[in-house]
């Protein structure tokens, strides 16, 4: 039985959770159908160079050994680099696996060995003969600055705006300014690490048919991929990724292994399976290594007069890959003199990729590290300098909000956290031998939201079915669209089923941004709305209806009933509906963005995040004792998820500040740390208490639901929080991340 | 990964003899570290001679000397949590549990333990020029990222650590490993068991060629009343020690009488320095004389581009380590370093 309450808004758990904590919910690489065959994936050794023989001879002639693709015996694909985009490409030109002899990062993929079994593969794979030609190279972003140059701007930048132009005259400002505040921070390369390996199932259906298990964070993206470059129908290719370990934006572009998976199946005509290992997954995308720059300036009452914000990133030699990371302080901050200025430096590296707020968070430990830093300067609380300079609207492009309540985000969290306990004066608080500090710091995440469309069916026995090609990537999709649906027909959870990540479904963009409650919720709430409408046409047809002569808006849904609001006894069920109709009761919906009203404002999702450190005095070493991040991200579908995704968020945030590093020798151009073991994230033993506030936030602007999603805003102020925190404790400014604790010896 | 042959050797004499009798050919315990090994490819062996079945070794039982003899195949979870051991070696308890993770302190032997390799990154990676690995080939780490490597006892060849939790306190123990070979019985103290890299950094240590650890022995000392292992490292589990102290003092009345310090994180060994030790004789457990110690401890020390803060840090350690084994009742189990 259903209750009177919405299910929007309740904090309902997962409903695929017990799947996957028994182990029940198969991934990528779980499918098995008889003759699968197992590709092992050989990568370069060399950084830069070509590959001046390859023999595979020896390999070959193991018995089980099917075959060795290279790029001398590799299938005649598609000809232009456009084939080989995706919806994630920045402008440049696509890697292309197996295309030549050329090496253009450490680790490139140069041969797929097909065997009987996945350890037949491996062993095989260490029996090819590689010989290369060297190149110099350079993988070095710290050593290569003078080689940074603008941005080639690209379809990308629609999703991603390049920084502002400058206002006022930034160096006037700057220098009359009655207290300054600079610094210099840096982060290196960083990667993803989904508990799950990247692998692509291909199962070869027969005349040109695949159906295609892979990891992604998008149907329908590898299904144009792979329909692009292997000249396929694309109704002929079925892309399913039932559930996803993971993706933090490292199944935004379809990888390799979905490339040598399907180029293997369909050579061989038959079914192969490509697992990549874990040191595999540091061989494509990654959070590119950032020099960022700021001086702020503020006048005597701590007004912030002028605002300068550059980043310099690493690309890699085929892609220009970027990141909005300069863009956000003058949406934060309404000073009158900015400049914003971001560059590139291509290396010879892999391209780098979105990882869980990507720019965003890169951003923001500059900014709020330097706020944090002004406000020492001008002895003002940092909260207080942040109502002071508190945006009502977003002076960087001149538009309001469509809702903003990080005032609350302030006041509350602030009050829970008991930042008033915080003695401002550097190693003024300890515990013990511990010094003691609070930090804080603001996130801001912009929300975006893309057409997309979903189905909603009425079976003949009354349940309702709505499907999208979206994936869940474990953020609780299949929950929160489930959710909606059922709020929208007035059903109870368990009539309703959500169908989801299957490119034969209707279209859903890649999951990231944190745009998929936005974009795929409204298209399930479109779709949810036409089939009202239609159930409601349709009671209204029936032979002495009723709900003759009432209007939509007169009616409830209820429990598999349309009520009258008026007279409740006048009501017609599905059931009398069904009954009258042949089959089920179908509708497809696109929605789109309302593009018009929404150019009018600015629309982001905030945060303060709140964060108690404790630093042994001797020996360095930090402890995030507690933490707290208070989010307005408009209204909240489901609590429970949307707590997870901000506590993730914040773990990560941890990582990020005190943990993980992709370490580079920048001699062999190449990643030392390819396994969990030494790429450091938190433990359990890392983390303590931890605590999420959704405030209030009303959105009537940015979509039905007024939701703006929270994939990503819970990372986005813990890392300058704690090293805010850390400075607190300290006394010591630590701007390179992560901060080892024998800096603070 | 090649493929290979695997035997189930159920006493000692037929392990070694198995052993022999395929050249290439190794003992696998827990798995927790050759099996990594193998599938990177650093180890390729012809065989493997699986110990665990062998009976005898798999207690810990009280020796002759009122130590302990710790059997080769318990696992060190058990060890950790053995009664004995956790009321008599309590440092012993402590190092293990510090180590790894759960799940592979499940799995891993202690003779397995001591004989580890090295997590040194260009060790672990087959496409990078190591002496460890490949003789002759050179060393990446030298004037690579070289953080986590060594500042004591280094040599031209190699400035690898050797990475156990475990194998700091049994050298502060003074334990002695037991070994059988073809050649018969043989033990070694602890000090003499693992080598510095010199120029044949491929020996992690003095067992040779066909012999196995049987069993360690643990001395009547324990060092149950006033101890403390301290590890420092980049996260706080599951992370491998950038400076690790074991510290067992006996006092007598204000004053030291015996004094026992080894460190992890900065040799091809557990490091211990006899002179700091002796120094401590007689002092009072002070902060002032701790450092004294840490300054011999660390005298000689050889800091390489990333590495240099680990002095300063090992000092800071052994001070902090000599305080807290005044207070062991302070030190729950994965406790972060306190007062
Ligand atoms: C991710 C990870 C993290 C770790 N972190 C830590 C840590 O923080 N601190 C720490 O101390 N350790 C750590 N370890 C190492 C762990 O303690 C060792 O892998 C383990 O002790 C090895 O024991 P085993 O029985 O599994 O040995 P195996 O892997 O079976 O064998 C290791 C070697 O010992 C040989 N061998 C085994 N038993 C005998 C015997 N009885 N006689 C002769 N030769 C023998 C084998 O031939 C092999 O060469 C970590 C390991 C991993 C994988
Ligand atoms: S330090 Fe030793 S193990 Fe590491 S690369 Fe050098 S020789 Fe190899």
């Amino acid at each position: 039985m259903m209750s009177d309450q919405p299910l929007i808004g309740q904090p309902i758990s997962r409903l695929e959770g017990h799947l996957k904590v028994t182990g029940t919910a198969k991934y990528a690489g779980e499918y098995n159908v008889p003759g699968l065959l197992y590709g092992y994936v050989i990568n370069s050794t060399i950084t830069k160079g070509k590959i001046s023989s390859i023999n595979t001879k020896i390999a070959k002639a193991l018995p089980g050994v099917i075959e060795v693709f290279t790029h001398e015996n590799r299938p005649s694909l598609a000809w232009f680099d456009m084939q080989y985009s995706d919806m994630d490409a920045p402008p440049g030109s696509p890697f292309r696996p197996l295309h030549t002899a050329d090496i253009k990062y450490n680790g490139q993929p140069i041969a797929l060995v097909v065997a009987e079994t996945f350890e037949l593969a491996r062993y095989a794979a260490s029996c090819v003969e590689i010989k290369y030609t060297e190149e110099p190279f350079s993988t070095d972003l710290k050593e290569n600055i003078d080689k940074a140059r603008a941005p080639q701007p690209g379809l990308a930048t629609f999703l991603k705006p390049l920084p502002p132009k400058p206002k006022g005259d930034f160096e006037k400002a700057y220098n009359d300014s009655f207290a300054k505040a600079s610094g210099e921070f840096y982060h290196g390369t960083e990667h993803h690490n989904p508990l799950e390996l990247f692998s692509t199932t291909t199962i070869y259906e027969g005349q040109g048919k695949l159906t295609i298990y892979d990891k992604t964070q998008g149907t329908i993206n590898s299904q144009l991929y792979v329909g692009n470059i292997f000249g396929l129908h694309f109704k002929d290719v079925r892309v399913i990724a039932p559930y996803v370990g993971g993706g933090f934006g490292s199944g935004l572009r379809p990888q390799y292994q979905l490339f040598l998976s399907v180029m293997a199946a369909l050579e061989l005509k038959r079914p192969v399976r490509v697992t990549l290992e874990r040191n595999q997954m540091y061989t494509f995308g990654h959070r590119p290594p950032t020099i960022q720059n700021t001086r702020f300036g503020a006048d005597a009452n701590g007004k912030i007069t002028a605002l300068n914000h550059s980043a310099i990133a690493e690309t890699s030699q085929f892609e220009d890959y970027t990141e909005v990371v300069v863009n956000w302080s003058n949406m934060l901050y309404p000073a009158e003199n900015t400049l914003m200025e971001y560059k590139l430096v291509p290396l010879d590296v892999y391209s780098p990729l979105d990882m869980r707020a990507p720019g965003g968070s890169t951003g923001s430990h500059a900014i709020e590290s330097t706020m944090d830093e002004l406000a020492y300067k001008l002895n003002i609380d940092p909260i207080e300098l942040r109502l002071i300079n508190y945006a009502e609207t977003d002076t960087s492009v001149g538009r309001p909000y469509s809702s903003k309540e990080l005032r609350q985000c302030f006041i509350q969290g602030a009050e829970k956290f008991g930042w008033s306990n915080r003695n401002p004066e550097p190693r003024s608080m300890r515990r013990g031998n511990k010094l003691v500090g609070y930090g804080m710091a603001t996130g801001i995440w912009e929300s975006m939201q893309l057409p997309a469309r979903a189905e909603a069916i009425l079976t003949k026995e009354g349940k309702l079915l709505v499907s999208s090609a979206v994936t869940d990537i474990g953020t609780g999709t299949l929950t929160v669209m489930t959710q909606i649906a059922a709020d929208e027909l007035g059903l109870p959870l368990a009539d309703v089923t959500f169908s989801y990540g299957d490119s034969k479904m209707p279209f859903a963009p890649i999951q990231g941004g944190s745009f998929t409650v936005s974009t795929v919720g409204s298209a399930i709430k479109a779709a949810g709305k036409a089939l009202r409408k239609k159930l409601f046409k349709k009671a209204k047809d029936i032979k002495n209806s009723p709900l003759k002569g009432t209007d939509l808006e007169d009616v409830v849904f209820k429990n598999g009933d349309i009520i009258s609001k008026n007279n409740p006894a006048l009501r017609v069920s599905f059931q009398d509906i069904l009954a009258l109709n042949k089959g089920a009761i179908k509708t497809t919906n696109t929605s789109l963005p309302k593009a018009f009203k929404l150019k009018k404002y600015s629309r982001a999702a905030h945060s303060a995040a709140f964060v108690e450190v404790e630093v042994d005095e001797q020996l360095g070493v930090v402890t995030v004792t507690r933490s707290l991040t208070a989010v307005a991200a408009g209204n909240i579908i489901n609590p429970k998820t949307a707590r997870s995704q901000i506590l993730g968020g914040m773990v990560w945030g941890i990582s990020k500040a005190l943990r993980e590093e992709t370490i580079t020798d920048y001699k062999l151009g190449k990643y030392m740390n390819q396994n969990l073991a030494e790429y450091h994230i938190p433990v359990h033993a890392d983390l303590h208490d931890m605590d999420v506030i959704f405030v209030e936030e009303k959105d009537e602007i940015i979509n039905e639901l007024g939701s703006k999603g929270v994939g990503e805003i819970g990372i986005v102020g813990m890392p300058p929080a704690i090293a805010n925190a850390i400075f607190h404790a300290t006394g010591k400014r630590i701007n390179q991340f992560p901060i080892h604790f024998d800096s603070l010896l | 990964m090649n493929n290979f042959n695997y035997t189930k050797a159920q006493n000692v004499e037929e392990a070694i003899s198995l052993i022999r009798a395929t050249e290439g050919s190794q003992f696998v315990a827990g798995g927790t570290n050759l099996i990594d090994l193998l599938k990177y490819n650093i180890t390729q062996v012809d065989a493997l001679v699986d110990v665990n079945h062998i009976a005898g070794y798999h207690t810990i039982e009280e020796n002759q000397e009122n130590g302990l003899r710790l059997g080769a195949l318990v696992t060190n979870a058990d060890t950790a949590y053995h009664p004995l051991i956790e009321e008599r070696y309590p440092v012993l308890s402590k190092a293990i549990l510090a180590g790894a993770s759960a799940q592979i302190r499940n799995m891993a032997t202690n003779g397995g333990n001591l004989l580890q390799r090295t997590r040194c990154y260009y060790f672990y990676d087959v496409h990078t020029p190591c002496n460890k690995r490949e003789p002759g080939s050179g060393c990446s780490a030298i004037k690579g990222y070289n953080r986590i490597m060594a500042i004591m006892g280094t040599s031209e060849s190699c400035i690898a650590v050797f990475p156990s939790d475990m194998c700091v306190a049994l050298a502060a123990l003074d334990a002695v490993v037991h070994i059988s070979g073809p050649e018969g019985e043989r033990s070694l103290a602890f000090a003499d068991f693992h080598r510095l890299p010199g120029d044949t950094p491929y020996l992690d240590n003095n067992l040779e060629y066909g012999e196995i650890i049987t069993s360690i022995d643990l001395p009547a000392k324990g060092f149950s009343t006033n101890y403390s292992y301290l590890k420092l490292r980049d996260r706080s589990s599951y992370a491998f020690a950038l400076v690790s102290v074991a510290t067992g003092l006996e006092l007598e009345g204000d004053l030291i009488k015996v004094a026992r310090i080894a460190l992890g994180g900065l040799a091809h060994k557990p490091w211990r320095v006899k002179e700091a030790e002796d120094f401590l004789r007689d002092k009072t457990p002070t902060v002032e004389n701790f450092a004294v110690a840490a300054d011999i401890i660390l005298q000689g020390a050889k800091v390489y581009q990333y590495n240099s803060f680990k002095v300063e840090l090992a000092k800071r350690a052994i001070i902090r380590n000599g305080i807290m084994a005044l207070h062991p009742e302070s030190q729950l189990p994965g406790a972060q370093p306190s007062a």
